[in-house]
């Protein structure tokens, strides 16, 4: 735990004019967007993934909906939505656990977004799909199976 | 040079949904063409969207995002006429901002 701590402050040290963006007042700091995540989009696995977000083991939450097929014709294109009834919703990722990296998006959510996004995304094989929602400080995880009948990699 | 999006935004009972539409390879890296090299990754990396100079969403994208990557969300407020500005950029350095004004 330490360490990711560690990592967490590194990256938020590194911020450069984002992070004087921020003390110059003209976004709030939990709002300044840190570089692209690529610790975490290049951990392969779900588990390398979750720690590479700093998320450890996730409680599992029953408020967490996602909304994607159950049977998705085509891997290429699958629709995924996430959304929750959780108060104080800071970020949602989307992960794919069976693609060669888990991780296919996160949002960060301002105050005054409802945390509800949809988008579309690319499945290699039948997989467990899992929505991550950061809401209070806390890490929370739904999961829902999608079969894909066409993969959408390699093509 | 990219194409440019596609944004609707439109207000209802006073929240926005916003739906862009993005014109994009989004080039895994993993793919090979027809002689066996492998097809560098070309994906969207990073996306803003604001609304009157307010940030409204944040997102990072992995190359796991569906090629032309589509993308809907709500926010509270919002105005007839007032823009929602979407800015994208990709690993490869290139960038796009389109805005839309909200219906």
């Amino acid at each position: 735990m330490i360490k990711q701590r560690r990592e967490v402050l590194k990256t938020g040290g590194g911020l450069g004019v984002l992070g004087l963006l921020a003390a110059a007042g003209v976004i709030k700091p939990e709002l300044a967007l840190a570089a692209w995540n690529e610790s975490a989009f290049k951990a392969g696995s779900l588990e390398k993934t979750l720690a590479a977000l700093g998320a450890g083991k996730p409680a599992n939450s029953g408020d967490i909906s996602i909304n994607a097929p159950d049977i998705a014709e085509n891997g290429a294109v699958v629709p995924i939505g996430v959304s929750t009834s959780l108060p104080k919703v800071e970020s949602i990722a989307i992960l794919i656990e069976k693609n060669p990296d888990a991780l296919a998006a996160i949002f960060k959510l301002p105050e005054g977004t409802e945390a509800n996004v949809q988008t579309r995304c690319k499945m290699g094989q039948t997989s467990n799909v899992y929505a991550l929602v950061k809401a209070d400080g806390k890490f929370l995880m739904a999961m829902k199976e999608v079969k894909v009948t066409l993969g959408g990699c390699g093509g | 040079m990219a194409n440019p999006m596609k944004i609707r935004a439109a207000s209802k009972d006073g929240v926005t949904e916003v739906k862009v539409l993005m014109s994009h390879e989004m080039e895994t890296g993993q793919r090979k063409d027809s002689s066996g090299n492998l097809v560098p990754a070309h994906f969207i990396t990073e996306l803003t969207a604001t609304w009157n100079g307010k940030t409204v969403l944040e997102a990072q994208f992995g190359p796991a995002v569906s090629k032309n990557p589509y993308l809907a969300f709500k926010f509270k407020g919002g105005a007839k006429g007032d823009k929602v500005v979407v800015s994208w950029k990709d690993n490869k350095g290139d960038s796009r901002t389109d805005e839309a004004a909200i219906a």
